[in-house]
């Protein structure tokens, strides 16, 4: 079935959260170079809380720079399953690893973006970008750095401001800014857009496959919107009670439209597994 | 710092508002009213409708001092026409001659000065002891075990009911206000401290942990500001009792301070100083609280609830 010509969804939102030139993140980084992306193995992954089994022994591979989305009931486990791959907390068992593009393992610069942007209120936003570059920078590379990380996101001119000024979508993307300042080479997404506005989450979804491709991280994006991890991701995982119940590959080509039949399908799929039609 | 992992495995606090928060004390004296004013303002109408109609904005800006103005006013009438008695009251203009005479001598300038070093003293010492306090206890679980209990036990003695035992310890000099004072501004500024450093939000601090802070960065990036507004619920607080405590004290044993001068011109039946006296302690508690909140909105200004 042939496919219009890609339009951006954004170019139908005179929204100003929404505008759809996107500069990305320039080539010259002034501090660390962006960590190398890492790619993830995980065996035998198991997670308990007490007596409560939440992960099952999971394996996944995620090879170097691919976008993986995880769906599943809320419940599941995925925000559990992040919270490892970052070190936010131990598994009971099984080992992960994080291995560079020539297959050496590495340690990866990991970082999360929540559903709640998390920002100190009583700093400006460059400084709660600045934030991601922790303690041992200088306050003028990091407001260089912020500076930049910004510009990515399309806030410049709110590098002054209180967060509490800033709408839902702005807190976000300040939020993703100060994820990305210190290029991770691993970037997990915890349901990142579940608190927008429909519109301005189809801007932000745009905005994130565009500096995943401009920086080239390994992303692992929870979300439990299906069509938003199937116009996002190369491969849509299910995680169902604590295990992969489905290992979806989604090889149709950048950029993506919205409607896209292809996807549609995929889409239905999905749901079926989710919710057990299958 | 090793203790601050105390705050993460509480994840039952409940997360706050970006709102004021509220002053916990046991103590029956009034909350800070305009506390609660303004917040009501910020939420409510009476705000949007001072920008909506001109007339209004010039009337909120006398309307206030009319009743105060025409009470002092009605007051010198009385005590004019005789109907009140300057043996019980003495007139408005009265009292004004009397704060002129000792103006002008001096004697007002210096009773003022020794009164607020007392205060500012109290309120240093026992104000540092209830914040590190609070601080300690907020932030280590240790130091909670260890002290919270003795310390909420402490707090339920009304302060000023140690006078006896104050004046056996000290007798009457400086040391008595000294330690009464410190002693009330202590526990709210305590409280509230902890209470701040408690609430702070968890996600923020977990946010702290994954940028790489820890121990002093995360207190003073995260855990202080977080803290702040509960901590100046607590000073505005304690500034109240600070002066209530004075009071007494200096009207029990003084031999100089605004208590001192008061006590003094009650046994020469001098009305006027009297109530001089008690102007000048209002002025001095409205200007402490003047103080405090030009600090607070500056410390604060990134919370809404300060702004504007
Ligand atoms: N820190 C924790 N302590 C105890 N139980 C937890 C904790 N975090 C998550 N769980 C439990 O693990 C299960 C999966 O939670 P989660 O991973 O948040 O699900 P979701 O897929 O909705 O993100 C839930 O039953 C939850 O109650
Ligand atoms: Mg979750």
């Amino acid at each position: 079935m042939p496919i219009g010509p890609y339009q951006s969804p954004l170019a139908l939102i005179s929204d100003s959260e929404t505008d759809h030139h996107h500069q990305a993140l320039p080539e010259t980084p002034a501090v660390a170079q962006a960590a190398a992306p890492a790619g993830l193995r995980l065996r035998g992954i198991d997670k308990r809380f007490g007596d409560n089994h939440v992960l099952k022994g999971i394996d996944l591979d995620v090879p170097v720079g691919q976008f993986v989305a995880i769906v599943g009931k809320s419940g599941c486990g995925k925000s559990t399953l992040l919270r490892l791959l970052v070190g936010l907390d131990e598994p009971t068992g099984g080992e992960i690893s994080f291995y560079g593009e020539g297959g050496d393992t590495i340690e990866p610069n990991a970082r999360i973006v929540f559903q709640e942007p998390r920002l100190l209120p009583w700093i400006s936003v460059a400084d709660n970008v600045a934030v991601g570059l922790g303690d041992g920078v200088s306050r003028q590379t990091g407001r260089q750095e912020a500076q930049r990380a910004l510009a990515a996101v399309q806030l410049s001119e709110k590098a002054g401001d209180w967060p509490s000024k800033l709408s839902g979508g702005q807190r976000q993307r300040v939020a993703l800014a100060r994820a990305l300042v210190s290029r991770p080479g691993l970037l997990a997404l915890d349901e990142p857009l579940g608190a927008l506005d429909a519109l301005t989450r189809l801007g932000m979804q745009e905005l994130v496959t565009d500096v995943w491709r401009e920086l080239g991280f390994t992303a692992v994006l929870v979300t439990h919107d299906v069509g938003e991890a199937v116009h996002l991701a190369d491969r849509v995982i299910v995680l169902d009670e604590g295990r992969i119940s489905l290992d979806l590959e989604i090889s149709q080509s950048r950029p993506r439209r919205h409607g896209d039949p292809v996807l549609a399908e995929l889409e239905g799929k999905l749901l079926d597994t989710i919710l057990g039609k299958a | 710092m090793t203790t601050i992992d105390t705050l993460t495995d509480n994840r039952q606090v409940s997360r706050k508002d970006a709102g004021r928060p509220r002053p916990l004390s046991d103590r029956s004296i009034d909350p800070p009213k305009d506390a609660a004013a303004r917040g009501a303002r910020t939420n409510s109408a009476p705000r949007t409708a001072s920008k909506a109609g001109n007339g209004t904005a010039g009337r909120s800006a006398w309307l206030p001092y009319l009743l105060p103005v025409t009470l002092v006013a009605l007051w010198q009438l009385g005590s004019s026409t005789g109907l009140i008695s300057d043996r019980i009251m003495p007139a408005p203009l009265a009292v004004f001659a009397a704060f002129w005479e000792r103006l002008l001598s001096g004697e007002l300038a210096t009773n003022v000065a020794v009164s607020g070093a007392r205060a500012l003293a109290g309120l240093l010492i026992g104000g540092s002891i209830g914040f590190l306090l609070g601080i300690a206890n907020g932030v280590s679980k240790f130091f909670e075990q260890l002290t919270d209990t003795t310390l909420q036990m402490l707090r339920t003695i009304p302060h000023l009911a140690m006078i006896p035992l104050v004046i056996l310890w000290f007798g009457i000099g400086e040391e008595a206000k000294l330690f009464l004072t410190s002693l009330g501004v202590l526990f709210p500024i305590y409280l509230n401290t902890y209470h701040g450093v408690r609430n702070v939000d968890r996600d923020l601090i977990e946010m702290g942990r994954i940028y790489g802070m820890s121990g002093w960065s995360l207190f003073r990036k995260v855990i202080f500001p977080g803290a702040l507004p509960s901590i100046f619920v607590g000073l505005r607080y304690a500034l109240g009792i600070m002066w209530l405590t004075l009071i007494v004290s200096e009207s029990i044993a003084a031999n100089s301070g605004i208590g001192y001068m008061a006590n003094t011109a009650r046994e020469f039946m001098m009305t006027d100083v009297v109530v001089l006296s008690l102007v000048i302690y209002a002025f001095l508690g409205k200007l402490a609280d003047v103080i405090a909140r030009a600090l607070e909105r500056r410390a604060l200004a990134w919370n809404v609830a300060y702004q504007g």
